[in-house]
């Protein structure tokens, strides 16, 4: 993560067209494509769940879509910034792709809502993973709508020609994209192995007393 | 603002918001640590005697 800050700050060329502020692009993107990674990830573990009925997708499956709202805040907050800087806006509401990845995350907060109002068990487990799965639709939507969208405010970096930034850009968008992947994937190793450890320790406290 | 400023902020923001959450779970690990301990010392302790009194027989008395 270190490296890649140094890259983004101190590396990597200016941009002529947006200048300094394009370098949040080396932390907004991929924070943004982990968000949607997580969020896949939680719906492939809900599939699981109920393709093969073992209880501990349910959690894989939680902790993956929490990790995925923590990195959807980010996105929004870094995408917020970064358009005052670049735009002179907050926030517009007449980008279908900002509103998109707002309905996005608004969804998968509603997820969290929908589990803790039920009780623990199975019926919980199958309905997380049903309405973790019905998200997963949302992610390409959200995804295509950059490239789709007809106001193009929002920059599409990636077309079909391959990267429009320069070389060592994309050496430093790839290093931070890598950073950022591995800080998510120990986060969720981390927060799983707490979820684990604390089932366990409720049914050994349950089975002592 | 200055566009600096902005750049900061993106990256001050994405800093405090990980250590945040990095500071949760670790409190979180602690108090499973203090649980662990609790119940170590739960299963450490030896079993409860029994409420009833103990009869001792006299050889020789009937």
């Amino acid at each position: 993560m270190g490296l890649a800050i140094f890259l983004a700050l101190l590396v990597a060329p200016e941009d002529l067209d947006q200048g300094v502020s394009q370098r949040i692009f080396y932390i907004h993107v991929p924070v943004a494509l982990t968000a949607y990674f997580c969020f896949g990830l939680g719906a492939w573990k809900a599939l699981v769940l109920l393709w093969r009925g073992e209880e501990r997708y349910d959690l894989e499956s939680y902790v993956a879509i929490h990790q995925g709202t923590i990195f959807g805040v980010l996105t929004l907050v870094t995408g917020s910034i970064w358009a005052k800087a670049s735009w002179g806006h907050w926030w517009l509401w007449s980008e279908d792709q900002l509103v998109l990845f707002l309905v996005l995350f608004l969804f998968y907060c509603a997820y969290f809502m929908l589990r803790f109002s039920l009780e623990e068990g199975p019926r919980r487990a199958r309905s997380s993973a049903v309405y973790a799965l019905f998200g997963v639709v949302l992610i390409p939507i959200s995804f295509l709508a950059i490239r789709l969208a007809e106001g193009l405010i929002h920059p599409t970096v990636f077309t079909r020609e391959g990267p429009q930034m320069s070389g060592s850009m994309f050496a430093t968008f790839c290093v931070s994209w890598a950073a950022v992947t591995l800080l998510a994937y120990v986060l969720y190793r981390v927060e799983l192995a707490g979820k684990r450890l604390d089932t366990d320790l409720r049914e050994l406290r349950e089975a002592l007393q | 603002m200055s566009q600096g400023q902005y750049v900061a902020a993106v990256y001050g923001a994405v800093f405090v918001v990980v250590l945040a959450y990095v500071a949760i779970i670790a409190a979180k690990l602690a108090r499973l640590q203090r649980q662990t301990t609790e119940l170590l010392e739960l299963a450490r302790q030896p079993p409860a005697r029994s409420a009833e009194p103990v009869t001792r027989e006299v050889p020789g008395e009937v």
